[in-house]
């Protein structure tokens, strides 16, 4: 379990690390590597050279603003979920984040390069495409913004083209008048979920206006389903579009099965969530 | 015995080295060395295939290289079969494998060719250059298909039957054919495997000037590992030793040896004249180390009113894999141990052992006990169903008296001795866990959980284990001039605690300060004469010899003080490392005895100023007495006549969630019984992680094998070793302490107890919990749910209670 040779890179800027990239078309970027070095040492990922990025300034910032969260490509699972700014302007990061792996593996590993990673069985992609968020990529040919919608090709592929970083996830604040939730079931505690549901509720008084789902480990890619018109039976609405799948931790009807059992609470949590989140910014 | 040392929490001297990294395992050995080599293994990608070529051309080329071995390479024993460690007279066809393979490969994993070079990331990539052409054969995977024998594991082995034997005592099936009631179980329990945290390693170092070879290895028996080192290099017993530094965990699977590194290091470093390395990785040891667990049972018994089994037939199918080095102590072990505490007046077991193109199976903590519990508690259990009875009741019906030991079943246990139990009491046992687990407050707590929709089962599990197998264990204790006492025993240390456990026998016995006793195991230049450390023998067997040893050094003491302080022996006494006269201010200290003990011609400090030949001794007598030694030691062998069996009782409540399937613990409680204990606290210890590893194999892992033969799940992350999260935060444990009459101290084993009744005490609370019967183990939320599907139609099971008021 070691890895086949390669050539390793750290650049201290960012220009050096994309100009590097841009010329060795086996380079992968290395930030947290809680994916990729177990890749390499199973000898599943071989390639030419690794860019570290972590010596590269700037990149380590969680910035809430009026929009949103703005996480940068080196800020750990551990930086977000510990920023209560953040879990205030997104709650549903918190939520999601403590169901990433356990805190040795969140201290390392970065949420943007969980979310490039693009994996379906992982709760940050799902949750950038649930909150519509987008990525922020550099490439020596300049940088573009990515949204959530069009990040994931397929498994374990997004749309970076080989050239370019990932510099900058941004998560959509949390209107006053919505609200998220997020369960998951996993065979161990911080294994990948069998199924993750999160929910993202807006509310007009007592009214729903919008509702939609987020799942894990039940579609090749992270699947959002808009259930506005589906609320008394979000499970049905959803399976039309998912994909659970056999494997050696459970079956597919059991999956099919748990997207039936946390929809409903999922939404329903969410939905009480936006209320009380709504009832709180009308109180004087 | 009950003195200050003996039975104490004494706090493991271990742990403040384990804990701070101060272990030393074989992967830490030699690395400031620079002529250290590191060694590879290719792997066979295949379950079952012939293999045509090897071609090993491109590998030289690689920098860093310095040696590739294929079977081609391997002369005289080394190009022979591995041995057969334990053979028996219905093994008839057993099959060892080749240190690397010869012509043909019989499970994904099986070693091909070793590679040596100089770091393990250049061995690595010289193993992948390595071009193996294959001719594909059908692959036997599972008990179903070996028993199918469409195909055959080996061409020269009939139905894949490596063995079949069948004991029996008195009628089974004319009993069950008389008796008023009667059921049939059919039963099946999958792989898991041991899984230490430290994989399999060995480290050689060949000293071309003196012809002495050296061999580090993490084994659970260095002498063991020795004898076959040396018969398989052509080496004299004298020239070869083993040491078995730190081991993190064995579990069993480093029992078996000589595994194809542990010979191929040796040969490498004796052929380069450099020292040579293998570190198992995870990946490997999941597929090239061993598995174990997995049979197939179909059981009929036949019962009265009361429930008292009159007749039991139980004839079961055991896959071990695709060789047999270890011979048929799993099947055997599951074919008596399943009796447990009862006494079925007509007993037959039948089993075949089987071929697969899967890893070889050896035992694995509990080796075929956690079976054959699962069997008989399952048994209990419908015998309870079917007629309406409370479990603890048609237990107690069938419970061996306290008044009827040593209890002889009439059968022959691994051992080859006769399976008798020693000594025991159940009835109080049993009394014990019902009160520990709230067992007759079961049902209103249920109707309580009901009246919030959670759901709840209660589920027990009985179980003997035969501990302290022969054939014997040495120790060699010897008092230095210091007054410290330094303690040799042969047997291997994987992380148990004998540095505590021996150290607190040797402080009682010899009369010593427990921090002047220090132990050595498992290194053969220190006691050549051991068998090892399995079967929860080390306190039973190191533990007595340790004892007797001890026995020997404090009469040469007392006689050599009787001498000095010219008195009657049987007035002195010996407390902290000094004997005294009784009643007077008359003492000398060990140290002092020990020098008196070794007349001297040299001088080198002040103690052994006393000791120079113009100091001691009567000048008319040879200085060491013609039926007598120098030094003070003493040195003895403990060999028992036949096992002695420790024997325990669980229960647990699960709580089964009705949305998700998934499976909660709520409460663990465990009743013990290993006779004297000589250390409370390690013996919990052994407990609490036997548990944790039973939580694993009942509700987490498998071995997920798919049809071809590739083990799907080989890495920690898809086998699902439970976390501490997993593991109940609390067990309940209480202790009866019934003496064994086969050993000086009283004691049984301990080591394996905690992993035994697992299947079966989970099995019987999800039954209870759900209504429907579970007879497959391991058991996940995703199968519950597929087993809820199942039974739709059957009523709920908690309006019809299993378990009485």
């Amino acid at each position: 379990m070691k890895p086949a040779p390669f050539a390793y890179l750290r650049p201290s800027s960012l220009e050096e690390a994309l100009a590097a990239l841009a010329g060795e078309q086996g380079a992968k970027v290395l930030a947290g590597g809680q994916s990729l070095v177990p890749l390499l040492n199973m000898r599943l990922a071989a390639p030419s050279m690794l860019i570290d990025i972590n010596a590269l300034p700037d990149l380590g910032h969680v910035r809430v603003a009026e929009d949103g969260v703005r996480v940068g490509a080196l800020a750990r699972h551990a930086e977000v979920l510990a920023s209560s700014e953040a879990e205030r302007a997104q709650p549903l990061l918190g939520m999601a984040l403590r169901h990433v792996a356990h805190p040795t593996i969140r201290n390392r590993g970065t949420t943007v390069g969980s979310i490039v990673h693009a994996d379906a069985a992982a709760e940050m992609p799902m949750v950038l495409r649930l909150l519509d968020g987008s990525v922020d990529v550099a490439s020596v040919r300049g940088r573009r913004t990515i949204p959530a919608a069009e990040l994931f090709a397929g498994p374990l592929e997004s749309t970076l083209a080989h050239d370019e970083v990932a510099v900058e996830a941004f998560f959509p604040g949390l209107a006053p008048d919505a609200g998220v939730a997020f369960q998951e079931i996993a065979r161990r505690h911080g294994d990948y979920a069998l199924v993750g549901v999160a929910a993202h509720v807006e509310t007009d008084g007592d009214a729903v206006t919008r509702a939609s789902l987020g799942f894990v480990s039940v579609s090749d890619v992270p699947v959002v389903v808009d259930v506005t018109h589906a609320l008394g039976d979000p499970a049905a609405k959803a399976l039309a579009e998912l994909d659970p799948a056999d494997d050696i931790h459970a079956s597919a009807a059991y999956r099919a099965h748990l997207v039936k059992v946390l929809a409903p609470r999922v939404l329903a949590a969410a939905t009480d969530h936006a209320r009380s989140r709504a009832g709180e910014a009308t109180q004087p | 015995m009950t003195t200050k040392m003996f039975g104490a929490k004494v706090p493991r001297v271990e742990d403040q080295r384990f804990l701070r990294g101060q272990g030393r395992y074989v992967d830490d050995l030699l690395t400031d060395d620079p002529r250290l080599l590191h060694s590879a293994v290719l792997r066979s990608p295949h379950a079952h295939a012939r293999i045509v070529d090897i071609d090993v051309s491109d590998v030289l080329d690689v920098e860093g290289v310095v040696a590739v071995w294929t079977y081609d390479d391997l002369a005289g024993a080394m190009a022979e079969p591995l041995p057969l460690l334990i053979p028996h007279p219905a093994l008839t066809h057993g099959r060892t494998q080749y240190a690397l393979a010869k012509d043909e490969v019989n499970y994904v994993g099986e070693a091909i060719a070793f590679v040596v070079a100089v770091d393990r990331y250049v061995a690595e990539d010289a193993v992948s250059r390595i071009r193996v052409a294959y001719e594909q054969l059908t692959p036997v995977v599972g008990i179903a298909a070996a028993r199918a024998a469409t195909s055959a594991v080996h061409d020269d082995v009939p139905d894949n039957v490596g063995a079949r034997m069948e004991q029996e005592n008195g009628d089974a099936r004319a009993a069950i054919a008389r008796a008023p009631h009667t059921l049939t179980l059919e039963l099946d329990v999958e792989r898991s495997a041991c899984t230490p945290m430290e994989g399999r390693g060995t480290v050689a170092r060949w000293d071309p000037d003196t012809s002495r070879l050296t061999v580090w290895s993490s084994t659970q028996t260095s002498t063991g590992v020795r004898g076959c080192v040396a018969a398989k290099l052509g080496l004299d017993l004298a020239k070869v030793d083993v040491v078995t530094p730190d081991v993190g965990g064995g579990f069993g699977v480093k029992i078996n040896h000589p595994w194809p590194e542990e010979l191929l290091v040796p040969l490498a470093a004796m052929t380069l004249g450099k020292p040579v390395k293998f570190t198992e990785d995870r990946r490997e040891h999941f597929i090239s180390s061993a598995h174990e667990r997995a049979q197939q049972h179909h059981v009929e018994v036949g019962f009265d009113d009361d429930g008292r089994v009159l007749g039991l037939n139980v004839e079961f199918w055991h896959d071990h894999g695709a060789y047999t080095p270890y011979g048929l102590i799993v099947p055997i072990i599951t074919s008596t141990q399943l009796l447990g505490p009862y006494k079925p007046q007509n007993y037959r077991v039948a089993f075949e052992s089987l071929y697969t193109n899967t890893v070889i199976v050896t035992p694995y903590r509990g080796a075929g006990r956690p079976q054959g519990c699962f069997v008989m508690e399952r048994t209990m259990d419908a015998i309870a169903a079917y007629l309406g009875k409370d479990r603890t009741e048609v237990r107690s019906t069938n419970f061996i008296q306290p008044d009827e030991f040593p209890y002889e079943h009439g059968l022959v246990f691994q051992d080859g001795r006769e399976l008798t139990y020693d000594s025991g009491d159940y009835p109080a046992s049993l009394a014990k866990l019902k009160a520990l687990v709230g067992w007759d407050e079961f049902e209103d707590f249920r109707a309580e959980m009901a009246a919030q929709g959670r759901r709840v089962g209660i589920g027990l599990a009985c179980y003997v284990e035969g501990t302290g197998v022969g054939p014997y264990e040495g120790a060699h204790v010897h008092v230095e001039t210091s007054g410290k006492v330094k303690v040799a025993t042969g047997l291997t240390t994987q992380g148990q605690g004998h540095q505590t456990a021996f150290a607190q026998i040797v402080a009682d016995t010899l009369g010593v300060r427990f921090e002047d006793v220090e132990i050595t195991t498992g290194d053969t230049r220190k006691m050549p004469y051991a068998v090892g450390t399995f079967a929860s023998r080390a306190a039973v067997m190191s533990g007595s010899a340790i004892h007797l040893a001890a026995l020997r050094a404090k009469e040469k003491a007392l006689r050599i003080a009787a001498e000095a302080l010219e008195a009657s022996e049987d007035d002195l006494e010996i407390a902290d490392g000094v004997v005294s006269v009784r009643g007077t201010d008359a003492s000398i200290d060990l140290g002092t005895i020990a020098v008196l003990s070794n007349p001297l011609r040299y001088a080198f400090d002040e103690a052994s100023k006393a000791a120079t030949q113009f100091s001691v001794g009567d000048p008319g007598k040879p200085p060491v007495a013609e039926d007598d030694e120098p030094g003070l030691e003493g040195k003895d062998f403990y060999s028992p006549p036949r096992s002695t069996f420790a024997n325990g009782m669980h229960a647990v409540i699960v709580e089964t969630d009705p949305d998700t399937a998934e499976i909660r613990i709520l409460k663990y409680a465990v009743v013990h019984d290993c006779g004297h204990l000589i250390n409370p606290m390690i013996v919990e210890g052994q407990i609490h992680g036997g548990v944790a590893q039973g939580v694993g194999g009942a509700l987490y892992e498998r071995m997920a094998y798919d049809e071809s033969g590739q083990l799907l799940n080989a890495s920690f992350m898809d086998f699902l070793m439970p976390y501490a999260t997993e593991v109940p935060t609390s067990i309940d444990i209480d202790h009866l302490e019934t003496p064994s009459p086969l050993n000086p101290l009283g004691i049984k084993g301990a080591g394996e107890a905690g992993v035994i009744p697992s299947a079966a005490v989970f099995a019987a609370a999800i039954e209870d919990a759900e209504g429907f019967p579970i007879t497959s183990m391991p058991i996940s939320p995703s199968e519950l749910f597929e087993l809820r599907l199942a039974h739709t139609d059957e009523p709920h099971p908690t309006t019809t209670p299993t378990t009485a008021g």
